[in-house]
């Protein structure tokens, strides 16, 4: 290929529209301006992402794009482009009510769109060192984001992200270099011996043992950041403590990075044939993180601490549908990767504005939403249900499509998923009872946002809203036979 | 010839892990931080030989890095802010010196009969350094849990990091290496940062009663 055409690499404008909003950003002063613009970007990176479908670059030595991350990259760009469409009212309420200044805003909206660039750097990535490096990076971001606000509540939280999320991935590069180790033998030293291209046709060859010991220290290091049980400690509380447009990004977006780095690594190990079967320990610490966290719904009484153990939930069962493995098992983990990406952030898109107008995060202060605020609370309550399982949404789709496959397979595995699945549906159920319905309570936060406030946050919301209940009543065609192909390539 | 290659690498390998026993046994920060100036500069001595052998001279580029950031500028800001936020001088550990010794040895050979025998095609070299390295990450962890303040932890963490370092040199002929210790370099100057803006002393999760007081995430 030539260089001419090499610039024209839509991969390069893909990732170098959002760090070049990250450095325009970083020296816009005025935050009202700064919102704008971070609204435009994330939708150029959106315009940009979508044109990979038609213009399928070939791989380089350092990026690449197939059928897997291509669905994560688009997703990833929507996401982040509803987010900071939301982000925008979010900010411009916050800053009313004096909690942020203007250097912490426009630091905000520069790291905003640098984790934005590390995410998608991250996903396009051919090489397990740049991969490292981009999950490395999207930690240091979030975590400047999460401490935001500078209160000690903030302060531990992203401490506790820190550290616990700086072992992780320390032990995941010890798993990166033991699979350069592997492949070095057969490949030979260099560049190779880390591109997904070049290492995915000869993985039958790499000694199988040192792989599956890298697997290990992959799934403890990547599965930190996924936020599996026992290694979940960090999230509820970065989740709680950081602004909401940055829960929403984490939930929705970061956690499935992480988790397509150890998918990857799974399709490595699945093509060699001779390692430690992947499966049962991703299908153990999913259905841990499962069971953990629908027990601890019950007892938060902080409505984003909530979601974020839904969140951990969730990836459960991610985990343990892509544990399971096969073709139908694969494809609802898929399906319900993009599923809860999408209603979980609009879950939080709600969350903020709610919470901004209660003027706090109790959820026994939280009374009467569908009163108050119609359009908002029939909204949250819609996407409350569709997170917690209730026909026909997509995520009700997505979850029965785990359970009869597992069944089908490994009945007994069933037991604890349902259980898992039963007792969340009942806790969200009982949250939400008080929190949409009765009398409404006193507004002790900000005054009520403007109309194209709020018009910002619930065309965002329902739109998410509103993709879900379409993916549960009817999947097009073209998607359903390319969830199948990539569903197949994870093996 | 190759044979004393490898020879000098294994003792340079085997000089870190001693290093990182070393931590283990300090009952003092400063002595801590002294001992982990030394690991560092040991680290630096493995990437510049393994730069010599492998004919790899960005590896030399590792090896500096390792050597003025690590081995100077990094305990000089940690001995600077021990003193400006008044941290205690002497280690408070979560379990004592001789037990945490025993459960080292045991990592030791636990990576040892881990590394050997799943990397039969590996080269000599690459075999000995990857069992040694992991050595040091495990005894990296194991001091990050058993040893209780922030500077200690920081220390555990930094150890940990130089088995990584230690096992990406190691490996023959592997990309981007300088990179990965740049960005390594970067997370921890972050987190001195972190220590130094927020103050922050201790761990947050410590049983200490003092810290009780403290938000525990959801008692409102």
């Amino acid at each position: 290929m030539s260089a001419a055409l090499e610039v024209w690499n839509p991969l390069w404008w893909v990732l170098g529209v959002p760090l070049a909003g990250a450095a325009l950003l970083a020296v816009v002063p005025s935050w009202r301006i700064a919102t704008w613009i971070n609204v435009m970007v994330s939708g150029v990176t959106l315009a940009v992402s979508l044109g990979l479908f038609h213009d399928r670059p070939p791989p380089t030595p350092m990026l690449f794009i197939d059928d897997f991350n291509v669905y994560l990259v688009v997703l990833t760009a929507f996401v982040s482009f509803t987010t900071s469409v939301f982000s925008a009212t979010y900010i411009a309420r916050e800053t009313q009510a004096a909690r942020l200044s203007d250097s912490h805003l426009r630091f905000y909206h520069a790291m905003y769109q640098a984790f934005v660039f590390t995410m998608l750097l991250a996903l396009t990535a051919n090489n397990i060192g740049v991969l490292w490096v981009a999950v490395e990076a999207a930690t240091l971001t979030t975590v400047l984001m999460v401490s935001l606000y500078r209160t000690r509540e903030a302060i531990e939280a992203a401490w506790k992200y820190f550290i616990l999320c700086s072992v992780g991935i320390g032990l995941a590069l010890f798993g990166t270099i033991l699979v350069y180790i592997a492949a070095q033998p057969v490949m030979g030293a260099g560049i190779a011996a880390m591109a997904w291209t070049e290492l995915m046709p000869r993985a039958a060859e790499f000694q199988p043992d040192l792989l599956s010991l890298a697997f290990v220290f992959l799934l403890v290091g990547y599965g930190t950041k996924v936020g599996l049980a026992p290694l979940h400690a960090w999230l509820p509380d970065a989740h709680a403590e950081g602004p909401t447009p940055i829960s929403a990004v984490l939930s929705g977006l970061l956690l499935n990075v992480a988790l397509y780095a150890l998918l990857r690594f799974k399709m490595i190990l699945a093509s060699n044939g001779y390692t430690v079967l992947p499966g049962p320990l991703m299908i153990a610490m999913g259905t841990s993180s499962v069971l953990l966290a629908s027990f601890m719904l019950y007892r938060r009484g902080d409505i984003k601490r909530l979601f974020a153990y839904s969140s951990i939930e969730h990836m459960g069962i991610v985990t343990f549908a892509f544990g399971m493995g096969g073709a139908l098992a694969n494809f609802a983990g898929l399906m319900h990767m993009t599923m809860h990406s999408l209603a979980k952030s609009a879950i939080f898109f709600a969350v903020g504005i709610i919470s901004q107008n209660a003027g706090t995060k109790r959820i026994a202060d939280i009374r009467g939403l569908t009163a108050s605020d119609p359009l908002l609370g029939w909204g949250f309550l819609l996407c409350v249900l569709a997170i917690a399982g209730l026909p026909p949404l997509g995520i009700f789709m997505s979850e029965f499509l785990v359970v009869t496959s597992t069944f089908a397979r490994q009945p007994l595995l069933t037991l604890p998923l349902i259980l898992g699945l039963l007792l969340t549906f009942g806790a969200l159920l009982l949250r939400l009872q008080g929190m949409a319905f009765g009398e409404p309570g006193k507004d002790m936060g900000h005054p009520r946002p403007t109309r194209t406030g709020s018009a910002m946050v619930l065309v965002p919301m329902y739109s998410h809203l509103l993709l879900v209940a379409i993916a549960g009543l009817y999947l097009p065609e073209p998607l359903v036979s390319w969830f199948q192909a990539v569903a197949r390539l994870l093996g | 010839m190759q044979a004393l290659h490898f020879d000098i690498a294994h003792m340079i390998d085997a000089l870190v892990l001693m290093m990182g026993f070393g931590l283990l046994y300090q009952r003092r920060l400063r002595s801590v931080l002294r001992t982990f100036a030394f690991q560092a500069t040991a680290l630096a001595a493995a990437a510049a030989w393994q730069a010599y052998i492998q004919e790899a001279p960005h590896l030399y580029a590792t090896a500096a890095i390792a050597l003025f950031f690590k081995a100077i500028a990094v305990p000089m800001a940690l001995n600077w802010l021990v003193q400006r936020l008044g941290i205690h001088r002497a280690v408070e550990t979560a379990l004592g010196v001789g037990p945490s010794m025993m459960i080292g040895v045991v990592l030791v050979a636990l990576s040892i009969l881990l590394v050997l025998p799943v990397t039969e095609n590996a080269t000599a070299l690459t075999r000995e350094s990857l069992a040694l390295a992991m050595s040091v990450v495990l005894l990296g962890l194991l001091m990050m849990i058993t040893r209780r303040n922030a500077v200690t932890q920081v220390v555990g963490f930094m150890a940990l990091e130089n088995g990584l370092i230690l096992a990406a040199v190691g490996a023959k002929g592997m990309p981007l290496v300088v990179e990965i210790s740049i960005a390594f370099s970067v997370l921890v100057a972050m987190i001195l940062f972190g220590i130094f803006f927020f103050r922050i002393r201790e761990r947050f999760d410590s049983l200490d009663l003092h810290y009780l007081e403290f938000y525990r995430g959801e008692r409102q």
